[in-house]
């Protein structure tokens, strides 16, 4: 099996699998009960909070452990316009964000507040001006994502940062799913408050997030329990946190060798691939470097994708959260690139544990693919 | 930066005399004990200085280790530049820039100790101050009051360049100034006076009292906890756990409710001193703090010290609350010490406790128990672990992490 849809999710390190099952059978105990059980549970949970926040580079009363990007996503954007709406109802976002943030935005529009979204270039880039030029006196929070995780493009979060260091009563949140262990980045240099990661992006078991709360006060989503410094109530999942701790330390232990791998690897398919007539590479050439996008004029991308999958190999068309409701790619459109394009699009994404021969593989299988879809294309649609 | 050294200064120690090597020994194997995790850093003493040579190692952990260092008055990095005008001139520049990376007032002080090094000390603080000048903006020499003195130390293997001082934890080395134990509870005070105790140079053993199922694991691996925060400031603490339980619900049976604790304190002084006296440790230690709860009034101190001839050091006798706080966050224990688990000293605490006990009544109290047993039962009955900095849970938490 050649896995190279790691942007949809990755497959979990064996050694992180071992720290959750150990954790789910050892420290069972609810972190909050008053009993050795309960103690050694919150102890690790404790450490976990420790160890995520020191990775992070923040203090760790602020990292709030989630179900994932999509509950921390909700959290700072629908928290942050809440706790603040005495202070102003006006949100800076753009159009290239995952779901989680633009339907939460959504949301708060349909209950009054006013959203200003940022559309890209050509290259999926936003510019801090832009930012800057969208500011108003009742701005209270931006949210931008660093990594787009269609096309890989890397938006200016340091230099919007930087300009919002003028605004301090404005929040600003990052999406940092696609660019954790990829893209370095400093959540105090860059002067973020909010920042999401989610743990099965770097070989973690699903239902694991933070929402890295540096500045600022939010209103919870969950009501109930005191957990998690009251943003989120709930039973702590220790197993999951304990496991998250885990893998992000192994991710960013080899972090610096393993991009420099997935960047050649990422040359080399757009060198490839762009040898091919009709194909055309979506990603700009400042990317991040697991991810690359790409159409292919004439062919139906369900088509490679399923063919692909029949010789074990595994690529997505679009965003796995949009890919089921085939209306092409949303982030495409909104670059803007032809429909067309936006329809055929095709994303490989690497992760650390990509070769090589996996890249060689696939282009091989790719080769047998185009050569008889091209020829009789319809014989292998669905 | 890049620096290669750093200088120790140990200002209170130099006055001691005789005494001198031995703590100069004391301090040495302290500060190699502290950077045990960087094996790549070498400690070494000559001409009556220490260094810390990094080899590599960060300096910024490195700084971080030393700062909570006994003994240390200050410490510098140096870089060490080889015997050349030109060549030192430079690196002072660069010092300055990182010292002063804002501008400001600066002196430099040449030291030539090596007589075959050209140009003079007094030529040489002239020309230095002059390069520095010509290539740093919003500069500005005071001789008198600068913000930053550059020092250049001209010796026959090498030049020395140094310029922020860093201060350091003052005091004396930890295991020069004989054992103590400390009555080490949960709380926030007795960490913080057991931290003074260490701050004069004194190896602290730990004893806590266990009153089960009346306090609970968590409390105890709250007091491991605090002890493991405490041995990072001066090595290993062995923790002596005390099985209370049978001494206080005698007492809790015997004794009217409001002079309890203070008969409860007159049997943890009586166990912590047969303790101390058999590990042949020559003082005890306790957080008390004059006036501050009920049992730490004159009057509870006059009554409860009488058990005891040996010296009870108090460190915190004069301080306020709010002081010791600021010593338990300095050092980090105030986090774990307001941990919400019961302890021995507040399971049976009465509604009214006497501000003003009377010895003689209480010793009349007393004298229905019989006293000598539950001590020595309470002494044998004591498990001791040597606290390491890193506790048996820990390790394996970070097996699994």
């Amino acid at each position: 099996m050649i896995y190279l849809d790691n942007s949809a999710t990755t497959r979990p390190w064996r050694s992180v699998l071992d720290t959750y099952i150990k954790v789910s059978e050892s420290y069972f105990g609810n972190p909050s009960s008053l009993h050795p059980l309960g103690g050694e549970a919150d102890k690790l949970l404790d450490q976990s909070r420790a160890q995520t926040a020191s990775l992070l580079g923040v203090n760790k009363k602020d990292i709030i452990f989630t179900s994932g990007a999509t509950e921390a996503n909700n959290l700072a954007v629908k928290g942050a316009a809440e706790a603040r709406k005495h202070q102003g109802s006006h949100i800076i976002t753009t159009s290239v964000e995952h779901p989680s943030v633009l339907e939460a935005a959504a949301a708060l529009e349909q209950k009054g507040w006013e959203v200003t979204r940022l559309s890209p270039d050509k290259n999926g880039e936003i510019s801090p001006e832009q930012v800057e030029e969208a500011l108003r006196m009742d701005t209270v929070l931006v949210s931008c994502m660093h990594v787009n995780n269609e096309t890989g493009s890397i938006l200016p979060v340091e230099k919007i940062g930087e300009c919002l260091k003028k605004h301090p009563k404005v929040l600003f949140h990052v999406d940092y799913v696609q660019g954790i262990g990829k893209v370095p980045l400093s959540m105090t240099e860059s002067r973020i408050d909010l920042l999401t990661i989610s743990g099965h992006k770097f070989h973690c078991v699903k239902g694991t997030g933070v929402l890295a709360v540096r500045r600022g006060r939010l209103e919870p989503l969950f009501h109930g329990g005191t957990q998690e410094n009251r943003l989120r109530a709930g039973t702590e999942n220790t197993a999951g946190a304990a496991a998250l701790a885990k893998a992000m330390r192994l991710l960013l232990d080899g972090s610096r060798e393993a991009a420099g791998r997935m960047r050649s690897l990422n040359l080399l398919l757009e060198e490839k691939l762009s040898e091919w007539k009709g194909v055309e590479i979506n990603s700009p050439k400042n990317r991040a470097p697991h991810i690359l996008n790409f159409s292919v004029a004439g062919i139906k991308p369900e088509t490679v994708v399923q063919a692909l999958a029949q010789k074990e190999i595994y690529i997505s068309t679009t965003s796995a959260c949009s890919s089921k409701q085939g209306s092409g790619s949303r982030v495409l459109q909104a670059m803007p690139l032809p429909k067309e394009r936006s329809e055929t699009a095709l994303r490989i994404s690497l992760s650390e544990e990509t070769t090589r021969e996996d890249i060689d593989a696939f282009l091989l299988a790719w080769e047998e693919i185009y050569e008889t879809t091209a020829r009789k294309g319809k014989q292998y649609e669905i | 930066m890049k620096y290669d050294l750093l200088l120790i200064r140990y200002a209170e120690l130099s006055v001691k005399g005789k005494n001198r090597k031995k703590f100069e020994r004391q301090l040495q194997n302290n500060i190699r004990e502290a950077l045990r995790d960087f094996p790549e850093a070498k400690v070494f003493r000559t001409y009556g200085r220490m260094y810390v040579e990094l080899k590599g190692a960060p300096l910024h952990e490195v700084t971080e280790r030393l700062r909570g260092i006994f003994g240390i008055s200050s410490f510098s990095p140096v870089i060490r530049e080889k015997l050349e005008e030109e060549a030192v001139m430079e690196a002072a520049h660069r010092v300055t820039e990182d010292s002063l990376p804002d501008g400001g007032s600066f002196k430099v002080s040449v030291r030539r100790i090596n007589k075959d090094f050209p140009t003079g000390s007094q030529e040489m603080n002239q020309k230095v101050g002059g390069y520095v000048l010509r290539r740093m903006e919003k500069l500005r020499v005071d001789v008198k009051n600068p913000d930053v003195e550059i020092s250049i130390e001209i010796r026959d293997e090498a030049a020395y360049v140094s310029g922020e001082v860093i201060r350091g934890a003052g005091g004396f080395p930890v295991g020069s100034g004989g054992r103590a134990l400390l009555l080490l509870s949960g709380g926030i005070d007795s960490p913080a006076a057991g931290w003074l105790a260490m701050k004069r140079g004194v190896t602290v053993e730990a004893i806590h009292f266990h009153s089960p199922p009346y306090t609970n694991e968590r409390a105890k691996q709250k007091v491991e906890e605090l002890g493991n925060i405490l041995s990072q400031y001066g090595g290993n603490i062995k923790l002596h756990i005390v099985p209370f339980t049978e001494a206080q619900l005698a007492i809790h049976k015997q004794i009217p409710d409001n002079c309890e604790i203070t008969v409860m304190r007159r049997f943890m002084l009586r166990i912590a001193e047969e303790t101390a006296r058999r590990r042949g440790i020559m003082a005890l230690v306790n957080g008390e703090s004059l006036g501050q709860v009920a049992s730490q009034t004159m009057e509870s101190m006059y009554t409860i010290n009488e058990v005891t001839s040996m010296p009870v050091l108090r460190p915190l006798v004069t301080m306020d609350k709010l002081e010791v706080i600021d010593i338990a966050q300095k050092i980090g224990t105030y986090e774990t010490s307001i941990l919400p688990y019961e302890d021995c000293c507040t399971i049976f605490l009465p509604p009214d406790a006497k501000t003003r006990p009377k010895l003689e009544k209480i010793q009349y109290y007393e004298s229905f128990l019989d006293v000598d047993y539950y001590v020595q039962r309470a002494v044998k009955g004591i498990e001791t672990i040597e606290l390491t900095g890193i506790s048996r849970e820990t390790e394996e938490i970070n097996e699994l992490l």
